[in-house]
């Protein structure tokens, strides 16, 4: 039997560091992930009187309604929701050619009714098929004049900041959402 | 000029770097301490609709939260209910709710306040009209239908 002591050995701990350097880097990164998105919107301020809309001419809006059924009335008429987008694009850069649809993009207003029966992902998808078509005509036309899409432009940006304005002022996001009627049952 | 030193002469000592890990440790710790989530215990289900033109809510100190969803809690049914905080809530409740939040934060920063709204699918639009108008009362104009972004 050995009698001698034998010092034990240190461990190397130098690479601990680097270890747990990992570890803070990985719970920094992963703890960022949960970014909340969503579709923003601007709810009008309550008014006394709620805005006449039988002042606006018939051709400038595009009537929007969804029943309890979650079915889809354009104008009027069933339509499905994937042909919404191109009908909302359609009514915003007529500039007067279909006497049906908005005389200019200016004044073309979008008008949502819903029921409160309509379930909530029905009212979300309709949402944003007219917010992608007001984002698609902006798109175009930002990229027509400035060669760049609306998407892209930095608002903290000094020289896009009249390029949003402009194109802002073209196409307006005019998405009026009726003041909400209880029609009785459910 | 200086002349350089021979070698030979007195070398540095070595830092002492044992302490290094157990600095880094406690930051570890302090970050996994900190930024654990701490969110709302969820009382209702929301699963989130889909839209592909959501946009990303700067910054979560400017938010407020409102769930609606059935409860998870089978035995208090299906009907989708309101929670607000930890706790379910109806639609009265929200004026107080949102009031009593903003009065915590500094009052430039009330205009930019956004609520987002959390929804299950299933919900009917009667009580998000509610809840819409319960916010205008309250001059809470930002609202952020709170979806997935979907793969177009």
């Amino acid at each position: 039997m050995a009698t001698r002591k034998r010092d034990i050995p240190e461990i190397n701990a130098g690479s601990m560091a680097d270890i747990a350097f990992l570890l803070l880097v990985f719970f920094l990164v992963t703890t960022t992930m949960d970014i909340p998105t969503g579709l923003q919107v601007a709810l009008p301020p309550i008014t006394e009187e709620p805005p006449d809309e039988s002042k606006q001419k018939k051709r400038e809006v595009l009537e929007v309604l969804v029943n309890a059924n979650d079915q889809l009335l354009v104008e009027g008429s069933l339509m499905q929701i994937d042909r919404l987008r191109q009908k909302t694009v359609d009514h915003l850069t007529n500039e007067g050619r279909d006497p049906n649809l908005a005389s200019t993009s200016t004044k073309a207003i979008v008008s949502l009714k819903n029921d409160r029966g309509t379930s909530y992902d029905m009212y979300v998808q309709v949402y944003n098929e007219l917010t992608a078509a007001y984002n698609t005509v902006r798109d175009d036309y930002s990229m027509a004049k400035f060669g760049k899409p609306y998407s892209k432009l930095d608002p903290q940006f000094e020289p896009d900041k009249d390029k949003i304005k402009e194109v802002k002022a073209k196409y307006p996001k005019k998405l009026s959402e009726a003041e909400p009627v209880s029609l009785g049952g459910k | 000029m200086a002349k350089f030193k021979k070698d030979g002469g007195r070398s540095l000592p070595a830092i002492n770097t044992s302490a290094l890990p157990d600095i880094v440790f406690m930051l570890l710790f302090f970050f996994m301490v900190a930024t654990k989530m701490r969110d709302k215990e969820m009382k209702v289900r929301t699963q989130l609709p889909q839209a592909s033109e959501v946009e990303k809510l700067e910054k979560k100190s400017r938010l407020h939260y409102i769930f609606v969803g059935p409860p998870l809690d089978d035995r208090l049914g299906s009907t989708p209910r309101i929670q607000l905080d930890d706790a379910f809530a109806t639609v009265d409740d929200i004026q107080q709710y949102i009031t009593l939040k903003n009065s915590e934060k500094d009052e430039k920063e009330i205009p930019y306040m956004t609520t987002s709204l959390k929804a299950d699918k299933v919900v009917k639009m009667g009580i998000v009209t509610d809840i819409k108008q319960e916010l205008r009362q309250v001059n809470a104009l930002k609202l952020s239908y709170t979806a997935s972004k979907s793969i177009d």
